[in-house]
């Protein structure tokens, strides 16, 4: 069995918890084996329903006070508990925030290496092959894991979502767990700005560098971006370091990852930094002033010209499109 | 407060990094080495805690020799001390085995240690493993991807990057922190630093004096294949008058990207 671990918001599952439970059950299918799916806390049930269809013959919902709220340490022990009980061959986790915080401590709590941020898994003789980018995708690493269970973390925005005819049983596990002195706790969630989405977790990242001249002007790229659904705003690390939006925003090597559908880069040049962040893209449009830069070598449509120019244009192209 | 720093040395971010597919490793010559920009912001985080509250800082990395240099430029930022952890091996992936060597070395070395910083992730492996593990061989709570961090004597408030926002975690010290751009602005060293950093011995203890297992130092990562991405295939370019580009550009995202 390959279980899946399901990360939730506001009682929904994420697009990238379900990324990894199809993953999971590909996998699972290619070694005669199931995929499997855990939920944290008892309010879980209500979507035990949407993971049966992704795949899941198995959903386990841990259940105890504790997992009502993140806490690294509870839930690590939860799953550790679950771990040892339901014997998986694999644990796969998206790699979120919350899946990179929880799989390594897992894997610590069980004594087993873990394979961070795949972007492809396979089964070669018999044993997963887990294939990751490393310096931020200058380079792809090939590996096995001799340890087991196998630990790894997916990265968002890779892995095809399934749906599948399927029904699976939901098993209640009331996990034992000590609660008490020594834990890290979340005390509050403070959202940014309107809750924008994530450019690891967008479809289409619309990133602004040096040429946007200045923090006033990112408005242009958020006015665009008000009109593509599913799309958020990006920087590239000048953008960052002169104060213009915040780091959160960063793509690159000192920033954030990305593979969204597609990635608009406007007054970027493309350092070697940035385009490691984002050469896995699917689709990549630039527009530049410089024909010569190094972001039109990975770019399959370029435009060379004044963003200030072509983006109010683009804005109306778009909203006629959209009308259509 | 005492505090300990883990550092790794890393290619500077604007490398182009080449890769021997035969020995499945990078190819290191021509390569500019830094401290790991992440790791950088947990030792100026450090710097700053014992500047308002005194302790020491020992900066202490996994590695070869080589690592000295990275581990003297902490020492040249204020670090009070250094560690090598003397691994005769390459680049491992294991993330769980250099958890080990550390978790071991603070048990060892350094018990009464309050604070443990690491950058988020290693600019290179991009692992983001080693402080959660730590944090649990030592039974310690945990923050990662930290851009604040307030202390008092005995606990700590921390705000952690998550998607779309931030979490506030409240936990007690000792406690394993890890470091976000955004944490601060990393000091660069004086002069009288690099000075005094020369002069200063850094003690070298091989992995073999941490009193693991043989099967401990073992690492489970067998890496299968190293290889550069596919170069991207440049597409088509466009210049002329902005109504003309944007049009063609847009036509693009909904013809052919199929985005719009």
């Amino acid at each position: 069995m390959i279980l899946a671990y399901i990360e939730t918001r506001d009682n929904k599952v994420k697009k990238a918890s379900l990324e990894t439970l199809s993953e999971a059950r590909r996998r699972a299918a290619d070694m005669n084996a199931e995929a499997a799916a855990v939920l944290m806390g008892a309010e879980g049930e209500s979507l035990a329903g949407e993971l049966f269809s992704h795949g899941a013959t198995r959903v386990y919902l841990l259940d105890h006070p504790a997992l009502a709220r993140y806490s690294t340490q509870d839930y690590a022990a939860s799953l550790a508990v679950l771990t040892q009980k339901a014997n998986p061959l694999a644990v796969f986790f998206p790699a979120t925030s919350m899946g990179k915080d929880l799989a390594p401590r897992l894997a610590a709590r069980l004594g087993v290496a873990v394979a961070s941020d795949c972007i492809r898994v396979e089964v070669k003789e018999g044993q997963l092959e887990f294939t990751r980018p490393i310096f931020a995708g200058k380079a792809i690493l090939t590996l096995k894991l001799k340890s087991s269970p196998q630990v790894a973390t997916l990265r968002p925005n890779v892995f095809p979502v399934e749906r599948v005819e399927a029904r699976g049983e939901m098993i209640r596990e009331t996990v034992d767990i000590p609660v008490g002195q020594g834990r890290a706790e979340v005390v509050e969630v403070v959202a940014e700005s309107g809750g924008e989405l994530d450019v690891t977790e967008a479809d289409v990242v619309i990133s602004g560098g040096r040429g946007m001249k200045g923090p006033e002007n990112f408005a242009l790229l958020r006015e665009l971006s008000a009109l593509i659904p599913r799309s958020a705003v990006g920087a590239s690390r000048s953008a960052v370091d002169s104060g213009w939006i915040g780091h959160q925003h960063q793509v690159g090597q000192t920033g954030k990852t990305v593979s969204p559908n597609l990635y608009m880069a406007f007054g970027i040049s493309g350092a070697i930094q940035h385009l490691a962040g984002m050469s896995s893209s699917k689709v990549i449009v630039a527009v530049n002033k410089d024909p010569e830069a190094p972001i039109f070598k990975v770019a399959d449509f370029g435009v060379v010209g004044d963003l200030f120019q072509v983006i109010p244009v683009l804005k109306e192209e778009i909203k006629k499109l959209r009308a259509e | 407060m005492d505090i300990l720093v883990f550092v790794k040395r890393v290619p500077d971010t604007e490398s182009k990094i080449r890769v021997d597919p035969e020995r499945k490793g990078i190819i290191e010559e021509g390569l500019n080495f830094i401290l790991s920009p992440y790791d950088e912001y947990a030792m100026e985080e450090a710097l700053r805690i014992r500047e308002a509250r005194g302790g020491k800082v020992t900066a202490i990395s996994v590695g070869k020799e080589e690592t000295l240099a990275i581990l003297r430029k902490c020492l040249a930022m204020g670090a009070d001390e250094a560690l090598l952890i003397k691994d005769p091996l390459d680049e491992t992936y294991d993330g769980l085995r250099t958890a080990r060597l550390l978790a071991a070395c603070v048990r060892q070395r350094f018990p009464g240690a309050r604070l443990l910083l690491f950058g988020k992730q290693s600019v290179g492996a991009d692992n983001s493993q080693v402080p959660a593990m730590v944090a649990e061989l030592l039974g310690l709570p945990q923050v990662n991807v930290v851009v604040k961090l307030e202390l008092e004597a005995d606990r700590g408030v921390a705000l952690r990057e998550i998607e779309g926002g931030l979490e506030k975690v409240a936990f007690p010290l000792p406690a394993v922190v890890s470091a976000q751009k955004g944490l601060n602005e990393p000091r660069y060293e004086t002069l009288k630093g690099i000075m005094a950093a020369k002069r200063k011995e850094i003690p070298i203890i091989p992995i073999e004096g941490l009193g693991l297992r043989a099967e401990d130092l073992a690492p489970q990562v067998i890496v299968t294949r190293l290889e550069t991405p596919p170069p991207r295939q440049a597409g088509r370019m466009t210049s002329g008058p902005p109504e003309e580009t944007a049009r063609q550009l847009a036509e693009f995202l909904h013809s052919e990207a199929k985005v719009i």
